[in-house]
């Protein structure tokens, strides 16, 4: 064999190599994508398949199921035929999550200015790991501990106070019941306090010392750095706390647990209620006949995620222009 | 302009309003752990861990099933879910300027985010409908569940792989399947291993979606088509039961076990991601 002739062998070899390995890249590019193409197979399913289980009630109550204020699957009348509307639990779902976002929000904005501002830094750690954890507790143990420790301490203490100094307002009036709406709005405070703050404190680090630096050479106290801290990071906060609305919304065990679970329009706080999540786990199992009742459910459990994914989606994009806005800042 | 003594007062209030706060969200996790430990503890026994369920309201017995069944659920929901989390994350890190990346990472934050309450129904509908309450119902839902928080520690893992370590492999002329698969998997699975130890913990203590697809049951675990119990399940049952003396020790005992699995894996992950950022 000529040196040419080997020469040119060893070419070809290369070349046929690299096309091997041109078609195992490619190969394994279609692999992985196909493999994360599970994500808009799984979304997909989850839409089609709630929606089909749905369809029944859809059909059956139209619009009005959102507006409707029965819930009767078995009508005391037996010719009359079971008839559901979801407006008291999509109210009970806005009232403990506006509750959660009252009591939780300021909580959440004041550890993470204490943690990102006022703090010294080896302090942080070992606080922020504390807070972390309240979200790592599971949610049935919440629920467990609202029933036993919660209620009988809110019940005797804090209630009857609540309602000797504000009672002249609509929502503190009547009887004051341990598990009702105002005890499944703490609960869930508690629960979106370290989602809110945990987000709050990351945005508050992502501001610019220049800030910092800019305001406190003017002679500001700590303070009022706090505020221009807190200005500059306004839009990641507001994300941060549709973030905490999103997890008050889907909140499951713990407010079913507490809530009282009755279907009610209720005006007084200290009266029991239920949300959309509350209902599906607490009558769903149960509801095996009529099927409009499980279809009904169903529509309880899709107007909550369609909930849910809205009010996600928006805290997303929020939080993603708010970082955007701070990264071109930084650029200038 | 205000008043130096006044912004001093302000100043002075408000700092103590930001700690205040931090002590009042510190009161109900204190009091969570120390009640579920003074609670829990006195239940503990060994019959608890390794005993079936009596019926609400009889004495003796245990939670041996729900143990059981809270390992196999989460375990047949890790084998599903690693594995699809795991090449999802790789491919958002490895393509991350497709659009397709892109519409994947989104909703994937989406999939995050959908209440567990409603995976459960999804389960039930998809599952369940099908051939009953049922483990495998209970994993799938579990996995759906695992697989965006996988997904995206993953992808995380990977793009904070040196650039250097990638060239490195390609200069040697190694395929870019197997730079992936081996050097950069292998320099990112510590990254990837938290991810997982997240998914674990976060699932384990899952309710909502369990309720809806494994229902629940006193016996130990009697095939992957049958209905099972779970910690999350028992604790949940017995909080509901009307024989409060008999049941509740158990659901404070079950609660201790279910927050110590938690509160482990959590110190772990604090303890191995420690290095990277303090």
């Amino acid at each position: 064999m000529s040196q040419h002739e080997k020469s040119q062998n060893f070419l070809s070899k290369i070349k046929s190599n690299r096309k091997k390995r041109f078609s195992e890249d490619s190969v394994f590019r279609a692999t992985v994508l196909l493999i994360a193409c599970n994500i808009f197979i799984i979304l997909g399913l989850i839409i089609f398949k709630i929606t089909q289980g749905a369809w029944l009630s859809i059909q059956t109550y139209g619009i009005k199921f959102l507006w409707g204020t029965t819930w009767q699957p078995f009508p005391p009348d037996p010719t009359v035929p079971p008839s559901f509307g979801a407006l008291p639990l999509i109210w009970g779902t806005l009232i403990t999550s506006a509750i959660a976002l009252l009591l939780g929000v300021p909580i959440s904005l004041g550890i993470a200015l204490a943690l990102s501002e006022f703090a010294p830094k080896s302090f942080n750690y070992i606080i922020s790991f504390f807070v972390e954890l309240l979200a790592a507790i599971p949610s049935v143990i919440y629920g467990l501990w609202g029933i036993f420790i919660l209620i009988p301490f809110l019940q005797n203490n804090l209630y009857p106070q609540l309602q000797a100094t504000l009672g002249f307002l609509p929502f503190f009036q009547g009887t004051i019941r341990g598990s009702s709406v105002l005890t499944g709005g703490i609960i869930l405070a508690i629960m979106i306090i370290p989602t809110v703050s945990a987000i709050s404190r990351d945005v508050f680090a992502a501001v610019p010392n220049s800030q910092r630096e800019a305001i406190i050479a003017l002679g500001a106290t700590r303070w009022e750095k706090a505020r221009i801290v807190m200005g500059y990071g306004r839009s990641g906060v507001i994300g941060a706390i549709m973030l905490g609305l999103g997890r008050a919304v889907g909140e499951t065990m713990a407010i079913t647990m507490v809530i009282g679970n009755s279907f009610n329009m209720f005006t007084s706080l200290f009266e029991p209620g239920a949300t959309l999540a509350s209902i599906v786990a607490n009558e769903f199992t149960e509801a095996s006949s009529p099927p409009v009742y499980i279809s009904a459910l169903m529509e309880a459990g899709l107007i909550l995620f369609a909930l849910a994914i809205a009010v996600n989606a928006s805290a997303r994009l929020v939080i993603w222009r708010s970082t955007r806005k701070i990264k071109e800042a930084e650029m200038l | 302009m205000r008043s130096y003594r006044f912004r001093k007062l302000e100043d002075l209030i408000m700092i103590s309003l930001a700690y205040a706060a931090l002590i009042i969200a510190l009161i109900p996790l204190a009091s969570i752990l120390v009640e579920t430990v003074s609670r829990g503890l006195p239940a503990m026994s060994f019959s608890l861990l390794f005993e079936e369920i009596p019926p609400l309201g009889q004495s003796g017995g245990g939670i041996g099933p729900a143990i059981q069944g809270t390992l196999i659920v989460v375990t047949l929901a890790s084998i599903m879910g690693i594995p699809i989390g795991v090449f999802s994350g790789i491919y958002l890190a490895e393509f991350r300027q497709s659009r397709l990346a892109s519409a994947a990472r989104f909703l994937n934050d989406v999939l995050t985010n959908v209440p567990s309450i409603v995976l459960g129904i999804f389960g039930w509908a998809f599952v369940v409908v099908a051939i009953g309450w049922s483990v495998i119902a209970g994993a799938i839902a579990l996995a759906i569940m695992m697989i965006p928080i996988v997904t995206r520690t993953t992808e995380e893992a990977i793009k904070l792989v040196p650039l250097t370590i990638r060239e490195a492999a390609i200069a040697l002329g190694v395929p870019q399947w197997k730079t992936t698969l081996t050097v950069v998997l292998s320099s990112a699975k510590k990254g990837i291993a938290t991810g997982i130890l997240l998914a674990v913990a976060r699932i384990s203590g899952e309710t909502a979606p369990l309720l809806l697809t494994i229902l629940g049951s006193r016996f130990w675990f009697s095939g992957f088509t049958q209905p099972t119990a779970a910690i999350p399940l028992a604790i949940f049952n017995f909080s509901q039961s009307p024989f409060r003396t008999v049941d509740l020790p158990r659901a404070w005992g079950a609660s201790l076990i279910l927050i110590f699995i938690v509160l482990v894996i959590n110190i772990i992950l604090r303890y191995s991601t420690r290095e990277k950022y303090g």
